[in-house]
C-alpha cells in the first residue's frame, strides 16, 4: 500500500519547499484555489469520508458546511496540534517531517470556508518541531504560497502557529478556543457549536493536524480514490501510533479497517521477549482497553464501537503480561486527575476518588466494595460534563475493572500482583 | 514603575508579539513565554509588570501561570530533566530512570540540585512515546532513557 503522509518520513530534505514542490507540492492547492468552488472542494471531501482524526470521528466535509455561506463576516479555520492524548505521537511526526503538506491543506481547507486566517495551536512542548513548521510556514510565504492574492486569484490568506503551556484540556476544541484567546483552557458549554460561534465568537473550524493533512491528496486524486482505500464509513488511511511493550514502537500509516491483530504482529513485530500479549488501549488513553481476544477487530470507527471502543487518536498502547493493570490504571487515574479543568464537580471530585481508591488498591489496603465504587464514581462522571474529559476518564476505569476484575480482586483479597515478571 | 524590569530586548519582543495580535489578551501566552525564554521563569514583578502592559489585572496573569504547567512561576536549574511518567513511558520503566537521575544528583522528584544545575521532574504523556521512557530537557526530547542512558546524558550536561 503506498503511503501519503509517511512516505517521506525520517528524510530531512524532504522538510523542504523546494523537495515538496518536486513532489507535486502545492499542486493541489493550485487546483482548488483556481479550478474548484468551495462547495466543490466540501463536496469532494464529503465523497472522500474523511473522518476527524483528532478523536471523535466527525465526518471533515460535513462539519465544514456548517460555516454559515454567503456571510460576510470573518471566520477562521484552526489546527489541533495539540496532541496530548497518552500514546499518540503523529501530529508530531507530521509537522516534523512533511510541514509543508499540512500547510498545504491549511491553504486548501482555508479557501472551502473562506477564512483569511488560520491558526496552528501546537502544544508547549513541542516547541522544536513547532519551529520546523514555522521555518517551512516562512519558506511558502516567500514563495508566495501564503499572504495576499494567492495564485492570483485575490484569496488572501495568513497563518499563525500559537504554541501552547502545558495542558491536555486545551486539545479539547473549545478551552483550544479559550487558550489561543488569552484566557485558561476552559470548555465552553456548547451549543453554540464553533462552526457558529468559536474564536472571538466567529465561526470557526477546529480539525485535527492529521486530518487538514489529508486534505491536498483528496483533492489531487479525488474524494473516491481515498475513501476507496479505506472501510466503508471510513475512508482513506491514517496514522497509527503504536506504543508499550511491542517490538517496533512507532507510526504505521494503514487503511482505516487494518486489523488490530495486523498492526501488533506485522507491522509492528509483535511482543519483546516472546512475552504473552495482556491488553491492547486502541485509541488513545481515553478509550476503553481490549483483552488479547480482542484484537481481530478492524480498526475503523464503527468496528471497534461495535465492540464496545472506540477509534479515538489511534493511539495503540499495547500490555504484556508483565504489566500490572491496577499500576496501568492508577497511571492514567493520576492523569486525569491532574489535567482536569476543574469546572464540572464530577470529574473535577470524581478523577481524585478514582485514583485514590485505585492507590489505596495497589498499595495493598484495597477492602471489598472498591471496585463498586469505582465504577459507580465513573458511571457517575460519564455524560454528566460539561466536556468529554470526563468520559475519557471514566471509560478506562469501567472497562479495566470489567475485563480484568481478577488481577484488580487479586490486589485487594489477597494482596498479590498477578503480572508475571 | 515595574516596565523597568523587563528589559529592552524583551521589551523589543513584546511589541513584535502585540504587533502581530490585533487584540491585546490573545497576546498573554505569547508574552509569558518570551518572558520566560528570557528569565528562565516568569517572577512576581514579571508578572505585574506583564499586567500593565497589557491593562488587565495581575490576578489575570497569575491565573494563566498557575493554570498552564509550562509557565514557572519559580526558577528551575539550568538543565530541566522532565520525565515522563505516563503509560507508554512507565510500561518501558521510566520510574527507574527517575530514580536514577535523582540518586546521582543527590535530590528528590520536583527539587534542584544546589548549584541550580539541574531540577527533576516527572511530566505527563510528551506525545513521544515511540521513544519510551521519554524525556525533555529544556526544549529538546531524549528517546530511551534507561538509567543508564540517564547517566550518561548527565556526564555530558555541564
Ligand atoms: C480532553 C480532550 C482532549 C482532546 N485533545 C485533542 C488533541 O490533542 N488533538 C486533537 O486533534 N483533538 C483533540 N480532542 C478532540 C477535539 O475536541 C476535536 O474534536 C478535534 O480537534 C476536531 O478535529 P477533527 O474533527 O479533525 O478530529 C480532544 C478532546 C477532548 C475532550
Ligand atoms: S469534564 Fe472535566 S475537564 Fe471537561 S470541563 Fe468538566 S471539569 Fe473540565
Ligand atoms: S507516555 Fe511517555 S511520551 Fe507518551
Amino acid at each position: 500500500m503506498e503511503k501519503i503522509l509517511s512516505k517521506h518520513f525520517f528524510n530531512p530534505e524532504a522538510r523542504r519547499l523546494s523537495f515538496y514542490l518536486q513532489n507535486d507540492g502545492y499542486e493541489a492547492a493550485r487546483k482548488a484555489l483556481t479550478c474548484m468552488s468551495p462547495q466543490e472542494i466540501i463536496e469532494e471531501v464529503m465523497k472522500s469520508n474523511l473522518r476527524g482524526l483528532g478523536g471523535a470521528g466527525f465526518p471533515t466535509g460535513r462539519k465544514w458546511s456548517f460555516i454559515p455561506k454567503d456571510s460576510p463576516e470573518p471566520r477562521y479555520l484552526v489546527v489541533n496540534c495539540d496532541e496530548s492524548e497518552p500514546g499518540t505521537f503523529k501530529d508530531r511526526h507530521i509537522i516534523e517531517w512533511t510541514p509543508h503538506t499540512l500547510l498545504e491543506g491549511v491553504m486548501i481547507a482555508s479557501f472551502a470556508i473562506g477564512a483569511h486566517q488560520c491558526f496552528v495551536y501546537a502544544r508547549g512542548e513541542y516547541v522544536r518541531y513547532a519551529n520546523i513548521l514555522q521555518t517551512a510556514l516562512e519558506e511558502a510565504y516567500r514563495a508566495g504560497f501564503f499572504g495576499k492574492n494567492i495564485f492570483g486569484t485575490g484569496f488572501d490568506l495568513d497563518v499563525m502557529i500559537h504554541l501552547g503551556a502545558g495542558a491536555y484540556i486545551c486539545g479539547e476544541e473549545s478551552a483550544l478556543l479559550e487558550s489561543l484567546e488569552g484566557k485558561k483552557g476552559w470548555p465552553r458549554l456548547k451549543p453554540p457549536f464553533p462552526a457558529v460561534s468559536g474564536l472571538f465568537g466567529r465561526p470557526t473550524i477546529i480539525n485535527n493536524t492529521e486530518t487538514i493533512s489529508y486534505v491536498p491528496v483528496i483533492i489531487r486524486n479525488g474524494g473516491e480514490w481515498f475513501s476507496r482505500l479505506g472501510s466503508l464509513k471510513s475512508g482513506g488511511m491514517r496514522l497509527y501510533s503504536v506504543s508499550g511493550h511491542i517490538r517496533k514502537p512507532g507510526v504505521y500509516e494503514l487503511p482505516l479497517g487494518t486489523s488490530l491483530r495486523e498492526i501488533i504482529y506485522t507491522y509492528a513485530e509483535g511482543m519483546r521477549n516472546g512475552r504473552k500479549l495482556k491488553a491492547v488501549i486502541p485509541g488513545g488513553s481515553s478509550t476503553p482497553v481490549l483483552t488479547a481476544q480482542e484484537i481481530d477487530v478492524k480498526m475503523d470507527f464503527e468496528s471497534l464501537a461495535a465492540i464496545g471502543s472506540m477509534l479515538g487518536s489511534a493511539g495503540v498502547i499495547v500490555m504484556d503480561e508483565s504489566a500490572c493493570l491496577v499500576k496501568a490504571l492508577a497511571v492514567l487515574g493520576k492523569f486525569y486527575q491532574h489535567e482536569s479543568c476543574g469546572q464540572c464537580t464530577p470529574c473535577r471530585e470524581g478523577t481524585g476518588w478514582m485514583t485514590r481508591i485505585l492507590h489505596r488498591i495497589l498499595t495493598g489496603r484495597g477492602v471489598k466494595g472498591d471496585l463498586e465504587n469505582l465504577v459507580r464514581v465513573a458511571n457517575n462522571i460519564q455524560g454528566n460534563t460539561i466536556c468529554a474529559l470526563g468520559d475519557g476518564a471514566a471509560m478506562p476505569m469501567i472497562s479495566f475493572v470489567t475485563k480484568f476484575r481478577e488481577e484488580f480482586e487479586s490486589h485487594i483479597f489477597h494482596k498479590r500482583c498477578t503480572a508475571v515478571r | 514603575m515595574s516596565l523597568e524590569t523587563l528589559s529592552d530586548q524583551l521589551l523589543a519582543e513584546i511589541s513584535e508579539i502585540l504587533a502581530k495580535h490585533p487584540q491585546r489578551r490573545p497576546a498573554l501566552l505569547p508574552i509569558l513565554h518570551a518572558c520566560q525564554r528570557r528569565n528562565g521563569y516568569i517572577s512576581p514583578e514579571i508578572e505585574r509588570a506583564v499586567a500593565e502592559l497589557l491593562g488587565i489585572p495581575v490576578i489575570d496573569v497569575r491565573e494563566i501561570i498557575t493554570f498552564y504547567t509550562l509557565l514557572l512561576p519559580k526558577p528551575v536549574g539550568k538543565h530541566h530533566l522532565q520525565f515522563c511518567t505516563n503509560l507508554s513511558c512507565h510500561l518501558q520503566g521510566a520510574e527507574e530512570s527517575v530514580a536514577a537521575a535523582c540518586r546521582r544528583l543527590g535530590i528528590e522528584e520536583g527539587e534542584t540540585t544546589a548549584d541550580r544545575r539541574f531540577t527533576v521532574t516527572t511530566v505527563e504523556c510528551l506525545g513521544a512515546c515511540d521513544m519510551a521512557p521519554a524525556m525533555q530537557v529544556n526544549d529538546d526530547y531524549y528517546a530511551n532513557m534507561t538509567s543508564d542512558r540517564v547517566n550518561e546524558l548527565l556526564d555530558k550536561l555541564s
